[in-house]
């Protein structure tokens, strides 16, 4: 009986690191040969990288010790042999990368207003921060305190927003396109599924004549067209124009994403919500679209993370976000021939943001699926 | 109508397309009846108890509900829905929210009840159907019949009139329809009317005042329990009776 009742451990070859190894690095004879493979190409790319990115690269000083004012300096242009990556451009150019050709007396503003911005997410990103509900009043007046901040008005100088740029311009279009469009797109997307034919048709009218049209064009259209919209004597501020088309196109994608979410909504939660008394809006409001929005976590994150790229494309009706600053600075005589790092740079800025939000995706579906089992039926 | 008649149906008719569904129904429920509708797949007997909180609507005929017409104004069909609750085959509960949120949701957000008062009426509704302990447990962490119990809390707490069950035990296991079917027979004794469309013959020979028989959107037979299962008037009846007596 003692025998029994014995402790038995696993195998030891299928636990720990060296079982982790075997299972999944060496199984067999064709998977370690991959194995090798990846690590011999690792081992040739890794040490590279690194010694381009940092251990080789100028960062403020070339080589000799020099503080570098243009390309000729860079420490690989006067020396081949020597020298990577010539950071000394991000360096120079680094305030418009972060805010264009903003006033540098004015330049407060923008960073508070980004300060502000990591406090108008925080309660936003994390449910269980001591007195949310306060935070979130900051949340929902915080567009309006920003718009008197970067703009001017109310005892501000105005800074016009053709003076805006970078980092500015690109978090400003990503920020205001991604929030209007949430609202919009469940108006759009309930409105769709409508039974009333008119709201209906409309609603699927407007989202795919916008889904149909790509970006570049609604772009030309706000800049071109939308002004012919309005009344004579309004001006319409250009980024304006732009925050328009590039909040239609995202509340289109948005309409599409929700309605994917409502779409799998069981018909017994309308009709046990109808039998509780409930309205249209109580039954879509408390019951359907919390259910429809948890589902379309993933794709509302996608096309998000998609627009946040798409942004990119202002610079064809001549608004400078952090790309086109980025080309405007290649143009320069001054920093000719640096396209790698300021490409890698731009791309390494997006990278950050894109990844961050993949990640905020990835942890609120977790969250959700541990803390509440969706699997009624 | 009759003066004390608390759901009168007439001559009630509906298609889906171009099947009829509902073919001149009536029926006239009193005050504290006790009914149920038993009948094949397909019969229309679902159908005709969706119309009454007007989950369906009816094309053709009238049906009145606590001195309401149900028609196509909204305001009337909210009022119907307050008098009336609902227990579906399904649950239906709201998998987002506990146990103590899908009960108090109505009362507060159309009884406008203060959510103290909302959670304590959520309690006593659960001590009632005996689960108050699952309270703060999600839907999918309950078995199937103390689901069925959750939404028979959650449709009392509304404190309707009347109580419609859509086969409330069809998607059970065996060993969890006596539960469910105890809470309904305590809510039977205790004065509620109710409508239960359901094949657990055991529980309409207790309870039931009156036997509704429906086939092909029909109502076919209509009469006391003693005189439905003992000696039924229509042959497509005893057909029925002895088809789910005698499995």
């Amino acid at each position: 009986m003692n025998e029994m009742n014995e402790v038995r451990k696993p195998p030891v070859a299928t636990t720990g690191i060296i079982g982790w190894l075997r299972i999944n690095l060496f199984f067999n004879w064709t998977n370690s040969l991959i194995t090798l493979f990846v690590i011999y190409c690792l081992y040739q790319f890794i040490p590279w990288i690194l010694d381009w990115t940092i251990f080789s690269a100028d960062f403020k000083y070339n080589y000799l010790g020099e503080q570098i004012t243009n390309q000729e300096m860079c420490s690989r242009n006067l020396d081949p042999e020597n020298g990577g990556a010539c950071w000394a451009v991000i360096y120079v150019r680094f305030y418009q990368f972060i805010y264009g050709f903003y006033p540098k007396v004015e330049v407060w503003r923008v960073n508070l207003a980004y300060v502000m911005l990591a406090f108008a997410l925080l309660p936003l990103l994390y449910a269980k921060l001591p007195y949310r509900k306060y935070f979130l009043y900051f949340t929902y007046i915080f567009p309006v305190i920003a718009y008197f901040l970067l703009n001017g008005g109310l005892g501000f100088t105005e800074v016009s927003t053709n003076k805006w740029g970078g980092l500015l311009v690109t978090l400003v279009l990503g920020c205001t396109g991604i929030a209007l469009a949430f609202p919009i797109g469940i108006m759009l997307a309930l409105g769709r599924r409508s039974k009333l034919p008119v709201i209906s048709m409309m609603c699927t009218l407007f989202i795919e004549f916008i889904r149909g049209v790509p970006l570049i064009t609604l772009l030309f259209f706000g800049m071109v067209m939308l002004p012919l919209f309005l009344p004579e004597g309004i001006d319409m501020d250009g980024l304006v124009r732009v925050l328009v088309a590039v909040t239609l196109f995202q509340s289109a994608y948005m309409a599409e994403v929700i309605r994917g979410g409502l779409q799998a909504i069981p018909p017994g939660q309308y009709e046990a919500a109808k039998s509780l008394g409930m309205s249209y809006w109580r039954m879509n409001l408390l019951i359907i679209l919390p259910q429809a929005i948890r589902i379309s976590i993933p794709p509302i994150v996608n096309t998000s993370i998609g627009l946040f790229k798409d942004t990119t494309l202002v610079i064809i009706v001549g608004i400078l976000d952090l790309l086109g600053i980025g080309r405007g600075t290649l143009a320069d005589t001054n920093w000719l021939g640096l396209s790698y790092e300021i490409y890698f740079f731009v791309s390494l800025v997006f990278f950050i943001f894109t990844f961050g939000m993949s990640r905020y995706s990835l942890y609120l579906e977790k969250k959700l699926k541990t803390g509440i089992n969706m699997g009624a039926d | 109508m009759s003066e004390e008649s608390i759901i009168s149906l007439k001559n009630v008719n509906k298609w889906f397309g171009d099947f009829h569904v509902l073919q001149d129904v009536n029926l006239e429920v009193k005050k504290k009846e006790r009914i149920v509708v038993c009948g094949p797949s397909g019969s229309g007997k679902s159908t005709m108890i969706r119309c009454i909180n007007r989950l369906e609507e009816h094309q053709e005929g009238s049906i009145v509900v606590d001195g309401i017409e149900l028609t196509g104004n909204l305001k009337n069909i909210d009022n119907v829905r307050k008098e009336v609750g609902m227990v579906f085959q399904q649950f239906n509960l709201f998998p987002h929210l506990s146990v103590k949120e899908n009960i108090t949701l109505a009362p507060i957000w159309v009884k406008k009840m203060p959510k103290a008062e909302a959670e304590e009426l959520a309690m006593r509704q659960l001590e009632i159907v005996k689960i108050p302990e699952q309270a703060n447990k999600y839907p999918g962490q309950l078995s199937g019949g103390q689901q069925q119990r959750v939404a028979i809390a959650r449709s009392l707490a509304m404190n309707p009139n009347i109580m419609l069950f859509d086969e409330p035990t069809s998607a059970l296991d065996p060993e969890m329809i006596k539960e469910v079917l105890d809470v309904m027979v305590d809510l039977a004794n205790g004065g509620m009317t109710m409508i239960v469309v359901t094949h657990e013959m055991g529980f309409a020979k207790t309870v039931a005042d009156r036997m509704v028989f429906m086939d092909e959107g029909k109502i076919v037979e209509e009469a006391s329990p003693d005189k439905f299962f003992n000696n039924p008037e229509s042959d497509r009846t005893k057909l029925f009776l002895s088809q789910i007596l005698h499995q």
